[in-house]
């Protein structure tokens, strides 16, 4: 078992003809990922990669029933690839782009959660499940089939994360990268429900940072729900408040988001937290041994 | 990115909001032609920064003869205005803002955010404007209201009366307010802002409604969209680094330590300075050199590093993901070659071939620390850093 992806798991890339869908696409297919085809408006009826290209989602949909779609067109564009992807059907769909405009997730998170549709991202490394697929930007040489799950909002420290517990001898049952956007497609706890859910994950690493209180509603969920331990990192516990332009955002942040405050609440939730980036994986063992 | 009050005011005016008549100048000279332009006895000058606490600070005054919009003109423009909003450095004064005066019977308090966690835009309304609106929302949160509110949602007039009772508006004002409450949404849509804040919101001596400030950031994201709004961008509100860092596409924060760091990715970035600090250490900023750290890129974030001149060590932290580190390796040399580094630089790869990236790093004939661990790394850096 793991979330999301697997073996079966048929993926479509759109922006598939581009340089970041070429090169990501051509990793992830080397990795065994099946790729069963990919959009690029205006190129549909070449062969890209060994792979059909189509025009849109929709006549993808048609010829090779994919179940997953992976984004990779220029952040201006992405509302409307996302968006037609949900429309096309597809139930599972994740963002690599950064740079998506707040307000356009805004409305296509609303349209998503209507429609009953997955996004992760935009902004994030994609999903990985380790031997099985890779959807994503993540390097897959250090990641190992296993038992803990990882979720985090950053990418590089996300595979901080993974190297750590890989090199422990832990593996991985699948690792998400929500993306760190003020808006992501899914949350903490919406990756928190699965991992639960999934008998290969015996533990959950969760990677937060400073801002929102995403981490925050989390902890709290975790206290309710989870009864997998959950060992967690929290970056940015020295960097600096910084310059503000007025009040809104204090206020709205009610004196949440920062590292402190956000230990506090993980702590008194139950979850582990380490200390330091590079202790993460220690904890994970740590914390298994007691359990 | 931050507008100048004056520069929200403009969009304000364009979407039909009570703002005063004013004139902004950039010269002394053009003080006196100004207040006159605007007319009447009583004027307001208002030294333009990207931060609030002005008024404490000494960069608002209210003024009764042009001339002394002179003498505060001549005062502030090319310095630099410190509040408690800014860096002790403070922000420089490049513009006044000189407005006619508004008599003031009560100050409210209006604001418009992306709130994350109901992912919608809320509007935050209170009673109680001014300066202490953070004190208010601490001690008596009930006299604050968030209204989450929809674009063209038929429901925006009673979500703006909800506003108006916690802001205790009359019947009159109401009327007013909701029509304002209506624009503001469609600037805050339009505009792709990501915050809008009226404080104070004001009630005049006439009764009405009247925006006397306004601050309004917009979403970065969305300034492929927003040509109009990126040319009123001054970069003098930024510290130059970190303005030469955007420019090519490194995101730079300047801090106090002395321990550079080159790192990819901002959550690894904030990461390395917690494992610094962890170890004893400083770190002299945050940077990200993101996700392709290419020989340039990487030469370039030297730079920027090294003209800190607090900087006794670099670290630099790659997890080489897609880019292999081999490749990463022969770009850290080439660029420290190019700028002629005299500092000590540790380095820590990670990730695609890291093996053969420590071995080329060590082969080189240059003052290189390759080590493979982060913890050690860090040790090594805040050592050296000593």
């Amino acid at each position: 078992m793991s979330i999301l992806v697997n073996k079966e798991t048929r993926l479509i890339v759109q922006g598939f003809t581009g340089s970041q869908g070429t090169l990501h696409s051509e990793q992830s297919i080397e990795y065994g990922t099946n790729i069963v085809g990919g959009v690029t408006p205006g190129k549909g009826g070449r062969e890209h990669l060994g792979k059909p290209v189509f025009n849109s989602v929709k006549e993808a949909v048609d010829k090779v029933e994919p179940n997953a779609s992976i984004i990779f067109v220029p952040a201006k564009f992405c509302k409307d690839s996302i968006l037609e992807a949900a429309e096309a059907g597809i139930k599972l769909i994740i963002c690599i782009t950064e740079g998506v405009p707040t307000l356009d997730m805004l409305d296509v998170k609303k349209y998503l959660d209507n429609i009953g549709a997955r996004l992760i991202g935009p902004n994030c490394p994609g999903v990985i499940t380790p031997g099985e697929a890779k959807l994503g930007i993540m390097p897959g040489n250090i990641h190992l089939p296993g038992s803990i799950g990882i979720i985090s909002r950053s990418g590089t420290l996300t595979y901080e994360a993974v190297k750590q517990t890989t090199d422990l001898g832990f593996g991985q049952s699948s690792c998400v990268g929500i993306g760190g956007d003020p808006i992501p497609g899914s949350s903490f706890i919406d990756m928190l429900k699965l991992f639960e859910e999934d008998t290969q994950t015996e533990a959950i690493v969760m990677v937060g940072e400073i801002g929102g209180t995403a981490e925050e509603a989390a902890a709290e969920y975790i206290k309710n729900n989870i009864s997998k331990p959950v060992i967690s990192y929290i970056a940015g516990q020295t960097a600096p408040a910084g310059k503000r332009m007025g009040h809104a955002g204090a206020i709205i942040a009610g004196g949440k988001g920062t590292a402190a405050d956000k230990i506090s609440k993980l702590k008194e939730c139950g979850v582990h937290v380490a200390d330091n980036l590079v202790e993460i994986g220690n904890k994970v063992a740590e914390v298994l041994k007691i359990n | 990115m931050n507008l100048h009050e004056y520069q929200g005011k403009l969009l304000f005016a364009e979407y039909n909001l009570p703002v005063s008549k004013g004139e902004v100048i950039f010269d002394a000279k053009n003080a006196i032609d100004a207040c006159n332009k605007i007319g009447g006895t009583k004027w307001v000058v208002k030294a333009q920064v990207h931060a609030g606490g002005r008024g404490k600070a000494g960069g608002v005054e209210l003024i009764d003869s042009p001339d002394q919009a002179e003498v505060f003109a001549k005062k502030w423009l090319g310095q630099k205005l410190v509040t408690y909003q800014t860096d002790k450095d403070g922000q420089l004064v490049n513009s006044i803002l000189i407005e006619e005066c508004t008599n003031i019977l009560k100050e409210l308090y209006l604001s418009a955010v992306i709130d994350r966690d109901s992912q919608k835009i809320v509007f935050i309304g209170s009673s109680e404007g001014g300066v202490n609106i953070e004190e208010v929302a601490r001690n008596t949160p009930e006299k604050i209201i968030y209204q989450g509110v929809e674009f063209k949602d038929q429901s925006l007039p009673e979500h703006a009366k909800n506003i108006a009772n916690v802001l205790k508006l009359n019947d009159e004002q109401t009327n007013q307010f909701i029509p304002m409450i209506d624009n503001l949404l469609r600037l805050f849509v339009e505009k792709d802002l990501s915050l809008l804040e009226i404080n104070p919101l004001v009630i005049n001596s006439n009764g009405d409604l009247h925006c006397l400030d306004a601050k309004v950031n917009i979403d970065t994201n969305a300034l492929f969209r927003q040509p109009e709004l990126l040319e009123m961008h001054d970069e003098t509100q930024e510290d130059p680094r970190e303005a030469e860092a955007a420019k090519n596409d490194l995101s730079y924060v300047s801090l106090d330590g002395n321990i550079g760091c080159m790192v990819n990715g901002a959550g690894l970035a904030m990461g390395t300075m917690d494992t610094i600090k962890f170890f004893g250490g400083n770190p002299a900023n945050f940077l990200d050199v993101g996700g392709t750290a290419t020989q340039d890129r990487v030469a370039k974030a030297f730079k920027i590093i090294l003209k800190d001149p607090n900087v006794k060590v670099v670290l630099v932290n790659i997890f080489g993901g897609i880019v292999r580190c081999d490749v990463i390796a022969k770009g850290i040399i080439a660029a420290i070659k190019e700028v002629d580094i005299k500092v000590p630089v540790v380095v820590r790869l990670e990730g695609n071939n890291a093996d053969i990236g420590a071995k080329i790093l060590s082969k080189a004939n240059i003052k290189i620390e390759s080590i493979n661990n982060l913890s050690d790394a860090a040790k090594k850096a805040v050592e050296l850093a000593k």
